[in-house]
């Protein structure tokens, strides 16, 4: 248990009190795998006995169904766009995520406020502005950043998904290309700049995503299982005797993931 | 992104070898694609942006009326701009209020997204245009009431840093308890949040209401100084308030602006 901090000016009446749960954020740009990855790391914690709670952005009950009725018309400015994505964020983090990593909860976050940052500097918000909002946000125990560095891939990775191109995932607020392909590559390698810029700011753990998805997903568990010092639940709990300490090599470790994790992924 | 090329020209010449030489420099700019975030006191257009600020009860909306009549009688093109009045999140506000969904921090955030909304619709494009525009209540608002229920000074003004400066900011200042005495006559009952129930520091709404109140009267007298803001005693009359008003108004309406709506009405 440690004590919870704040980026910058925390909540008020911020009750610092440790925790017992864990705060674990995959970020990264859309189409790189985000969703997939909570979801089979949500299985694996569970059937490791561990309650999980997953949230996302524009989820919460207070502001997730008005931003999604705002962003379906045409008049939402960037300003009052942000705002909301950081009203969804503050309800969600007072009503759901502290809660329950007060009750010992894993909280998975797919995204945090890294991509709500990324998407107000690059619309021309002052990065110092966006990030003072954001002070309220919790330090989290890890963040995952998935990454893939090529912007046509996952321009392919969300067609694959069948949703299709989304008008805000695309960027086509800031006319960047005249179609949604070309607007969709060109606004996800600028989000890109803003997360590798955010990477060392924030301490990021970045998993390249550009290999198979069973891969990925045995490393994102094994650096789960560090964050959260596993310790089995039963006997018959498969957890490994002793997870590497540092990881200097974990494409390796993952290329020779033993049979048991590939049960668990086969789950999810 | 644009890319912005400069090119700068240096010429010099050698006298003892009679040779003149010029060399010209381009640096090519990045320039990023959308204007950024303008702050606080730095935005410039050519309307005015007049603002009436004050406890409930103070009678500025009385007064932001009448100003209203006034200058559009004067042939000036006037635009009203309401507190809560973004028809993108005004659901989302009905609706945390019924359920009693807010805390001071989505309460704040919540205000603010409102506030930019306004902002980006209502205020800047019309200034931009030069035209007047008034808005009953403005910033001061949320920094006296979300600072009231807790919020960090600091923080709250951080959010409302893309806010227009206004020309004057009028504060009309009534004592605690002349406001709650109107607010009281013209209201049968105040809700939750309005009273501040929210905050637990009454069982009673009429007695937190008056805590809350004083609380936000507080703030305000501080932001007076802070801010520049022309206060207004709000005890006087109606008719007396409203000349001190239309005085420091005018002050403000350079014959510039009056000549090209006559020219063009």
């Amino acid at each position: 248990m440690k004590e919870i901090k704040s980026y910058g000016t925390a909540l008020p009446g911020f009750d610092a009190e440790p925790y017992s749960g864990k705060l674990i954020v995959i970020e990264g740009t859309d189409g790189v795998g985000r969703s997939t990855h909570v979801a089979l790391l949500r299985t694996s914690l569970e059937s490791a006995g561990h309650a999980v709670l997953d949230t996302g952005m524009t989820r919460s009950v207070l502001a997730g169904r008005g931003i999604k009725n705002a962003r379906a018309g045409n008049t939402l400015g960037s300003l009052t766009l942000q705002l909301y994505y950081a009203t969804d964020f503050a309800d969600r983090l007072e009503k759901e995520m502290l809660p329950a990593l007060r009750a010992g909860f894993v909280v998975l976050t797919d995204r945090y406020i890294y991509s709500a940052i990324a998407r107000a500097v690059v619309r021309g918000a002052d990065p110092a502005w966006i990030r003072a909002i954001y002070g309220i946000a919790i330090v989290p125990d890890a963040v995952f950043y998935l990454r893939l560095r090529s912007t046509e891939e996952l321009a392919a990775r969300v067609l694959a998904s069948g949703h299709g191109f989304d008008y805000w995932e695309s960027g086509m607020d800031l006319h960047l290309g005249s179609d949604y392909y070309d607007s969709f590559v060109a606004y996800q390698k600028l989000l890109l700049r803003e997360f590798d810029r955010m990477s060392g700011e924030y301490g990021f753990q970045m998993i390249d995503t550009g290999r198979p998805i069973r891969r990925v997903a045995a490393e994102l568990r094994r650096a789960v299982k560090r964050v959260i010092g596993d310790e089995p639940v039963t006997e018959s709990e498969e957890a490994p005797a002793a997870a590497p300490a540092a990881n200097p090599d974990i494409k390796k470790v993952a290329s020779t993931t033993p049979a048991t994790t590939g049960q668990q992924e086969s789950s999810g | 992104m644009h890319w912005l090329a400069q090119t700068q020209w240096f010429s010099g010449s050698i006298p003892g070898a009679g040779l003149k030489f010029h060399i010209a420099v381009t640096l090519i700019l990045a320039k990023s694609r959308e204007p950024q975030m303008i702050s606080y006191g730095y935005h410039r257009y050519p309307g005015r942006l007049f603002v009436v600020e004050g406890t409930d009860g103070s009678g500025k909306s009385t007064q932001l009326a009448l100003l209203y009549q006034w200058l559009k009688a004067e042939g000036y093109p006037v635009f009203f701009s309401e507190w809560n009045s973004s028809p993108l999140v005004k659901d989302t506000t009905r609706r945390a209020k019924k359920r009693r969904l807010f805390t001071p921090t989505t309460f704040s955030l919540l205000h603010a997204t409102d506030f930019a909304d306004r902002t980006e619709r209502d205020i800047i494009p019309p200034l931009k245009a030069g035209a007047i525009v008034l808005a009953d209540r403005y910033i001061y608002t949320a920094f006296a009431r979300d600072v009231a229920r807790g919020c960090d000074r600091a923080w709250v003004r951080e959010i409302y840093k893309f806010a227009v400066k206004p020309t004057v900011g009028f504060f009309f200042r009534a004592p605690l308890d002349v406001a709650i005495d109107r607010i009281a006559a013209a209201r049968p009952s105040l809700k939750y949040y309005e009273a501040g129930m929210d905050m637990g520091w009454a069982d009673d709404e009429e007695e937190s209401f008056k805590v809350f109140q004083g609380k936000i009267l507080d703030e305000y007298d501080h932001m007076v100084s802070e801010f520049g803001l022309t206060q207004i005693d709000a005890t006087q009359s109606i008719r007396t308030q409203q000349r001190q008003m239309r005085e420091i108004v005018s002050r403000h309406l350079k014959e510039k602006l009056k000549e090209k709506v006559v020219l063009t009405g």
